[in-house]
């Protein structure tokens, strides 16, 4: 399965890269804001998105609308420091499928990935 | 300053030590810092916009920072690599939006970090706005956390309604 995670921090895509290999994840691209995951997500075709909030240039919350305003389904997990509700509301209704406040533990990113993995592959 | 916005950061501290290097933190009484009284070797700063606005400073000596982003990243690098720096932008993101999510009813957005390193360098916020430090002890050694915030004086005379969307 082929995973773009979108971090503007190399220390939380390496963080999540080691955790996504424990679940036997290797096929994994990289984005460092959404700018970059715009540009690379027609050609990396995810079957999952990890995708940060705060990140220079373009947004998480605006890399999700385009991607799903440009027709991408693939499922996301906002993995952020932004923890408000009213910001979890925000990102579900821009078309996230689930959310990993940060700092995390890799058995709370593990079990997201699994449960989001679950729940997308029973609604297709 | 209102203590209110204080408490958060010493709950956000400790979490993102115990949850992302599974090491406890030992937080010291909070007290105001003169501007520039004391240098620091490395620097994780945060703006703060919106209802509150600010800075926030993760803040190091040399050694204590190296050991923490080896911790954090798994890999031995001292502080002129060009990674170190990230690791520090990091920390300081997690503590800043733990902090500001336990500010109730208050919309208030972080920039991304920025990060200096220099040996005893001089971090100064804005004029009209007091700092608090908040001394740190781990197994690591020392560090702090400084707060130099205030409440955005717009938000404050707006009702109540405005300031929460």
């Amino acid at each position: 399965m082929k995973v773009l995670l979108v971090d503007d921090s190399k220390t939380m895509r390496n963080i999540q890269k080691g955790i996504l290999a424990q679940l036997g994840y290797s096929d994994l691209e990289e984005a460092v804001d959404g700018l970059d995951a715009l540009s690379k997500v027609n050609a990396v075709n995810p079957e999952l998105l990890l995708v940060d909030w705060n990140m220079p240039n373009m947004d998480g919350l605006t890399f999700v609308k385009k991607y799903r305003g440009n027709g991408g389904k693939a499922p996301i997990i906002m993995v952020t420091t932004e923890a408000e509700k009213s910001r979890v509301v925000e990102a579900i209704k821009a078309g996230v499928n689930n959310y990993v406040v940060k700092p995390f533990t890799p058995d709370v990113l593990s079990e997201r990935i699994r449960e989001t993995l679950e729940r997308c592959s029973v609604a297709a | 300053m209102d203590s209110s916005y204080i408490t958060p950061f010493i709950s956000s501290v400790t979490n993102v030590f115990e949850t992302m290097l599974q090491l406890p933190v030992e937080v010291l009484e909070p007290g105001l810092k003169a501007p520039g009284s004391e240098g620091h070797d490395v620097s994780g700063i945060i703006g703060m916009s919106g209802d509150v606005e600010g800075t926030i400073n993760l803040c190091f000596p040399t050694a204590v920072a190296e050991r923490t982003v080896a911790l954090f990243t798994g890999m031995e690098i001292t502080a002129d690599h060009e990674d170190f720096a990230d690791a520090v932008g990091e920390l300081v993101n997690m503590v800043s939006g733990g902090a500001k999510a336990q500010f109730k009813g208050k919309q208030v957005s972080i920039t991304t970090p920025s990060v200096v390193i220099g040996s005893d360098h001089s971090v100064f916020g804005r004029k009209d706005t007091v700092c608090v430090s908040i001394p740190c002890v781990c197994d690591l050694g020392e560090f702090a956390v400084e707060v130099s915030i205030k409440q955005n004086a717009i938000a404050a005379d707006a009702p109540a309604e405005s300031a929460v969307a």
